[in-house]
């Protein structure tokens, strides 16, 4: 019964209050409140690297892979509405571009990547655009079925090597540039992100995810910043999978895999829906777990899986929420 | 070409009641349920562990597995979806997860001495042996047996839908819960009812399809997606639309296998979906709550 008499009261903290808007440069106290979260985790995702051995690395690399994907389920997800399930698309095309334009065209790294990012989003906005006129699990459907029609289509018509793929690639020059180029390139897309949503744009693509029949009657073509959106999405996608292709020197068809649908879903709701950056806090604690787990085989997957369903019923809000409720306010247990 | 409408309609209404659990759950009372696959394929070794691990028989651990399907759906309603009832992403994603946990579940190996089902050597027995000649074609009992039952079931189905109260509270609780639940219709316990009838059904067709071929865990994925694209296809909630896209992708695999050759089953089966949402974005007789679903 005491357990009934006792509520739990939270308060901001004085200088959360004190740190918004315009007062947050009233002084170096309020600034470094505000600004510590964020030094903290760009400063700790660049030392990183400098403390891990060769294997860790390599594991840090795929974890800031997950990130990137989780990044693009996330956007999609709460900032457009649209659930997208085939993250293996993304980087399967990403991958594929980049591989083929190395090993048909003799490209170096630094060339491929950029254009298979750009080639790999356009193909896979082509792909999913006619399954744009969908939503909810419909959309979420269809996307699923797409890396698997890719894949069938590959070895259908025994394209790029079929089912062995192409090896001997051109690496990375070194551990260093591979591991500082996607930790960059995850802070530019995660805090280009924040931008994005807090423009006009962010704003018309949120207005979509909550009523899209209100934006359509502003006059609004939804179809249009949906394919934007989904562009979006892919460039972050295609990105990771065109440096998955040269990180490992190899593509085939587990570009396609279901690990790069599922992790970055685990890990975005573990890290918090609609935080951006939770998504990729989940992904750098979920690969290295998934890591430790490798000799278990399908063990991996029922692991995200159960973490996934846990989270969902027992801490919706996931980590980075309560994380930021923590740092602005503080909490007591009260008499009703 | 006889052979190809005779395994085309038998490939349809395979198709149909692959799809038949799934329409049921979903289409008319709107929970997803993406366990169906995964339901349906541990049917499937349920029924073969009964038979060959404890020597029980065949037609009591098919009761037994059908029993415990309705279970396990009934569970994943009342102890995951529940929560979630109106968050549809959190119920895909959620779904999602727990079939994924039951199929690669099912793939673990060394846990507690246990194997795994992996490999070729999960065979259900057939019903009947033999076969029959059709119109110059050989087609095994099995399949005719295919044939019976999802028609059985479609027909069911419908009526189930159309003239119990029970199919109508589920109907109702699809199109308007709060409407339905001021009518006295009690809508949790009308969406775990479905969920478990789904389930059952997921498992039904599972024994009956099953024994024409191995069962294996990949079985799980693609009787997900055949039910789904059969469901887009068709339309919401439409049970003639459901029957006519079973019927449509049945015999548009066979044509293009008899033409083209057996891996362009797959792509022909997402080429028909992307032209159906391409031409008609409802579905080819979806009527229900069309506006709110696809813009």
């Amino acid at each position: 019964m005491s357990s009934q008499e006792l509520r739990r009261k939270r308060l901001d903290r004085s200088i959360n209050v004190r740190s918004t808007g315009l007062y947050a440069l009233s002084s170096y106290r309020e600034m470094t409140y505000l600004l510590a979260p964020r030094l903290l985790l760009i400063a700790g995702l660049l030392v990183l690297p400098l403390f891990l051995d060769l294997y860790w690395q390599r594991v840090l690399c795929a974890a800031a892979v997950f990130a990137m994907l989780a990044l693009s389920f996330d956007f999609l997800a709460e900032y457009v509405g649209l659930v997208c399930l085939g993250g293996a698309l993304f980087i399967g095309f990403g991958g594929y571009a980049a591989g083929l334009l190395n090993a048909h065209l003799g490209l170096p790294p630094a060339v491929t990547i950029p254009i298979a990012t750009v080639i790999g989003a356009c193909l896979s906005t082509l792909v999913i655009m006619p399954c744009l006129r969908l939503r909810g699990i419909y959309f979420a459907i269809v996307t699923f079925m797409v890396p698997l029609f890719a894949r069938n289509v590959i070895v259908a018509l025994g394209l790029f090597g079929s089912t062995e793929g192409i090896t001997g690639l051109d690496t990375l020059p070194n551990t260093w540039v591979e591991q500082y180029v996607i930790l960059s390139v995850v802070l530019v897309t995660l805090f280009g992100i924040r931008r994005l949503v807090s423009e006009d744009v962010g704003l018309i693509m949120m207005g979509i995810k909550d009523n899209d029949q209100a934006v359509l009657a502003a006059g609004v073509s939804i179809f249009r910043y949906r394919v934007l959106a989904v562009f979006i999405a892919a460039l972050i996608g295609c990105f990771a999978g065109a440096y998955l292709a040269h990180l490992y020197g190899w593509l085939g068809l587990s570009l396609f895999a279901m690990d790069f649908s599922i992790l970055p879903i685990a890990a975005t709701v573990m890290g918090g829906m609609g935080t951006l950056v939770g998504p990729v806090i989940g992904a750098l604690i979920l690969t290295p777990l998934s890591e430790a787990l490798r000799g278990f085989g399908q063990l991996r997957v029922v692991l995200y899986c159960l973490i996934l369903v846990l989270f969902i019923l027992y801490k919706p809000e996931g980590l980075m929420n309560v994380l930021e409720r923590k740092y602005h306010q503080f909490e007591r247990l009260e008499k009703v | 070409m006889e052979s190809v409408l005779i395994y085309g309609a038998i490939n349809s209404i395979t198709f149909a009641l692959m799809a038949i659990g799934f329409s049921l759950v979903y289409g008319v009372s709107r929970v997803p349920n993406f366990a169906h696959g995964s339901i349906y394929v541990l049917v499937g070794f349920v029924v073969w562990s009964l038979v060959n691990d404890l020597g029980l028989n065949y037609g009591l651990s098919i009761l037994i597995s059908l029993a415990i399907a309705a279970l396990i759906g009934l569970c994943v309603y009342q102890f995951v979806l529940i929560r979630l009832r109106g968050l549809p992403t959190s119920e895909i994603i959620s779904s999602f997860a727990v079939s994924l946990i039951i199929l690669e579940g099912l793939r673990l190996q060394g846990i507690g001495g246990f194997k795994g089902f992996i490999g070729p050597n999960y065979v259900l027995k057939p019903f009947l042996d033999g076969k029959i000649e059709l119109f110059g074609v050989f087609v095994d009992y099995q399949r005719l047996i295919v044939v019976a039952v999802g028609l059985v079931l479609a027909i069911g189905l419908w009526l189930f839908t159309h003239h119990t109260k029970m199919g109508l509270s589920l109907r109702a609780i699809a199109q308007d819960e709060q409407a339905a639940m001021m009518l006295g219709i009690n809508s949790d316990r009308s969406a775990m009812i479905s969920m478990a009838l789904g389930s059952a059904l997921a498992g039904l067709a599972a024994v009956i399809i099953l024994p024409l071929g191995n069962v294996t865990c990949e079985v799980g994925y693609h009787v997900l997606i055949y039910a789904l694209a059969v469901c887009i296809i068709g339309g919401l909630g439409s049970w003639a639309g459901t029957v006519l896209a079973a019927f449509l992708v049945g015999f548009a695999m066979k044509v293009s296998t008899h033409l083209f050759g057996a891996v362009w089953e797959s792509v022909v089966l997402v080429g028909t979906i992307i032209l159906v949402l391409l031409v008609k974005p409802s579905g080819l007789l979806g009527k229900q709550k069309e506006l709110e679903e696809r813009v």
